[in-house]
């Protein structure tokens, strides 16, 4: 170490203390930043979900005002999507990206600093809407007009808000891509890249392709209300239904920037605890690409109903439906690399065990929303709700969960509480499908989305379903409690960690030290 | 950091960059795209929904009732009252009617409005032909005036026999908020 500090002094000159986390390049500490900065969103989100669910307890308008559900459900969406999936993710790679693929650091450290502390920028502006007497924006997190240009005093602050996040990722995009090109140590070629960073580095295209189309649609939108044109305004000409196309061509490859890291994640974690290597690492890349591809073909599938032509329906259909192709690969490829292994079943083992089982279960429902003909009737409905809930809880955050997990002990240098791990495991899981489960059934027999009062025929299930989601939130203290103790102490840590763990990011120690691989490690 | 990438890594950052860049314009570009696409495919067609037609019909099919709705409505808060004269009526194939929506500026100043058409469903659209209408162009009222506007249309003989129910709907809009077109 002492050689290590003495050719990198300049990096020990660091401030401590609130300006260290401010003026930080390091991209362990900003990995941390984002991370931490995602765990709040996700319990500030999180409460909002349940002011939503205990509304629905019951049905009657009994807590809260119909306004009041309206802006719960838009910043709920809002919240978990730009701040806590999509940051969890970048926070993810990195602190993971630079050390898989043998790098001293981000390809543009002061950059990274940068896409960070835009986003509680962001969310400041976003949220600080929910004391003005108008109210939060209450119109969805999908923005339709002309009903979100209703929205009063906060419709600037939302759209800059969305302006704000779109740059934050797109830094962070170009950020990852540049690591990922030029920062490889010497040997890894790309097709020996750990999935993970596959994932990410088309992750990373992704966002470049479509954040900015996002950032140009709510341009218009912002332009249609207060500068006088047209883009969306029947009456001057407009179409609010170009919106819809605009917003879900950005919107469909956003699922799959929510999703992809998470089959990266999957990908690391099952082969380490079946001991055995990833099947078909091959076609895992090229079934992350198609994926990637497809995702721009079937943005119209979110809006069957607006009124298609049949060509376009069918269009629509079909080529959603192949996307179960690529994704059916990478399920099976999970399912075979657990095939004969000597699997053990750590925390990180079992959120990825119910990621390929819950997520296969949202993708099924998935399917079902794409039939158009069926559409018409699950359109705008619970079922809806239930789908994309199936994939991106025990989806993307059980990917995003199993990942701390995976990688905890790696960051702190403690094991955690295998124990609570395992405790919070099990709460989670079980109450995920309490709380989702029960809406398959109000979706199909008709029960509205985004409504804070329904028919009474719907009573049961909503109660189940509001259970669930109380169980579910407060299992995550014990989430935020393991983290902490963790970080405190506990049993040190190896350096492999895991006993069927491979990769570079288990050669350096634990916890890694600030800096790593100041020298390439060489890849045979 | 390695030192020898960093020319490698501003070419990279430049055309990503651009590539973001770009792709902010092609979300406008987005806006005529999709028409040109439905033009081209004629998929979509909403032409002729505030144009008048073109062809008259030749033939009237009485064999045929279909049921023609209208729908009314104004923006939240624009100053108008608007509404049709009958809700619904019902026609043959090919045969001309009339109708008339009636509008008022409620305002004690003078307004000019514009009425924008839509037809239910979509695919409707290219059959409910109009000769005369009062969306063809501009409306003056004076202050508080309120007046019957004419509409004049027929549906064509060839609307595909599963629908059996039209509806045309305006909005009203003042002026100020209508391009000029």
């Amino acid at each position: 170490m002492s050689t290590a500090a003495a050719t990198h002094e300049h990096h020990d000159h660091h401030p401590t203390g609130i300006m260290r986390w401010l003026t930080t390049t390091n991209h362990k500490d900003i990995g941390t930043l984002y991370l931490v900065f995602s765990l709040t969103m996700f319990l500030v989100g999180g409460s909002m979900a349940l002011v939503i669910r205990a509304e629905l307890f019951q049905p009657g308008l009994q807590l809260v005002d119909p306004g009041f559900f309206n802006q719960m459900t838009t910043m709920h969406a809002l919240i978990m999507v730009f701040g806590a999936i999509m940051p969890a993710f970048v926070g993810l790679a990195n602190w993971m990206v630079p050390l898989m693929i043998g790098a001293p650091d981000m390809a543009l450290p002061r950059l990274n600093n940068w896409s960070f502390w835009i986003l509680p920028m962001a969310f400041s502006l976003l949220g600080m809407t929910l004391l003005f007497p108008s109210g939060a924006p209450a119109a969805g997190w999908t923005m339709y007009p002309p009903l979100v240009l209703q929205t009063g005093d906060a419709f600037p602050f939302l759209i800059f808000a969305v302006h704000l996040m779109g740059i934050s990722s797109v830094l962070g995009a170009i950020n990852i891509i540049v690591t990922i090109m030029n920062m490889r140590a010497p040997g890894m070629g790309l097709l020996k890249m750990p999935l993970f960073v596959w994932t990410w580095l088309i992750t990373a295209y992704l966002l470049i392709l479509v954040m900015p189309v996002l950032a140009g649609a709510v341009t218009m939108l912002l332009t249609d209300k207060y500068f006088g044109t047209s883009f969306f305004q029947a009456a001057g000409g407009g179409d609010p239904v170009m919106f819809q196309h605009i917003f879900w061509f950005f919107g469909h490859p956003e699922v799959y920037i929510m999703i992809l890291p998470a089959f990266g994640v999957v990908s690391q974690v099952i082969p380490t605890f079946a001991r055995k290597p990833l099947f078909g690492y091959d076609s895992m890349v090229y079934a992350t690409a198609s994926i990637a591809f497809l995702s721009f073909i079937v943005w119209a599938h979110h809006m069957f109903t607006v009124g298609m032509p049949l060509a376009g329906q069918l269009f629509f259909m079909f080529s959603t439906m192949l996307i179960a192709v690529p994704t059916g690969v990478k399920v099976f490829n999970w399912v075979a690399t657990m095939w004969k292994g000597s699997m053990t079943f750590e925390t990180p083992m079992l959120f990825a065990l119910a990621f390929v089982f819950l997520f296969t279960i949202g993708g099924f429902s998935g399917l079902m929303l794409a039939i158009a003909p069926a559409d018409l009737q699950y359109h705008d409905t619970y079922f809806v709700v239930a789908h994309f809930h199936y994939v991106l809880v025990p989806g993307a955050a059980f990917g995003i969960m199993a990942a701390v997990y995976y990688w905890l002990p790696k960051w702190t240098g403690h094991m955690y509480n295998e124990k609570l791990g395992k405790l919070h495991f099990w709460l989670s899981a079980i109450s995920v499908n309490v709380t989702f489960f029960p809406q398959h059934f109000v979706g199909l027999a008709g029960m509205p989305r985004r409504i804070p009062d329904y028919s009474t025929q719907f009573a049961d299930f909503n109660m189940i379903s509001s259970v669930g989601a109380f169980v579910f939130g407060f299992s995550q203290l014990l989430f935020v409690y393991v983290i902490w103790s963790c970080a405190r102490g506990g049993q040190k840590a190896t350096d492999q960690v895991w006993e069927g763990a491979e990769g570079l990011e288990w050669t350096v120690p634990s916890p890694a030290p600030h800096h790593t691989f100041d020298t390439p490690p060489v890849i045979r | 950091m390695s030192g020898s990438d960093d020319k490698g890594d501003r070419t990279l950052v430049a055309k990503l960059v651009l590539l973001t860049v770009g792709m902010f314009a092609f979300g406008y570009a987005l806006v005529p795209l999709y028409d040109v696409f439905c033009e081209v495919t004629g998929i979509g067609d909403r032409t002729g929904v505030g144009s008048a037609a073109t062809a008259l019909p030749t033939a009237i099919d009485m064999d045929r009732e279909i049921e023609v709705e209208f729908v009314a409505s104004v923006n939240e808060g624009a100053p108008w009252e608007f509404r049709p004269s009958v809700s619904r009526m019902t026609v043959h194939p090919g045969k001309m009617y009339k109708t008339t929506f009636y509008a008022r500026n409620t305002t004690d100043k003078g307004l000019v409005g514009q009425a924008v058409p839509s037809i239910a469903p979509g695919l409707a659209t290219p059959y409910l032909q109009k000769t005369e209408c009062f969306c063809f162009t501009e409306q003056r009222f004076d202050a508080g005036e309120g007046r019957d506007m004419p509409v004049v249309f027929f549906i064509d003989p060839e609307l595909p026999d599963y629908l059996d129910t039209v509806t045309l709907s305006y909005t009203f809009f003042a002026q100020n908020r209508v391009a000029t077109r």
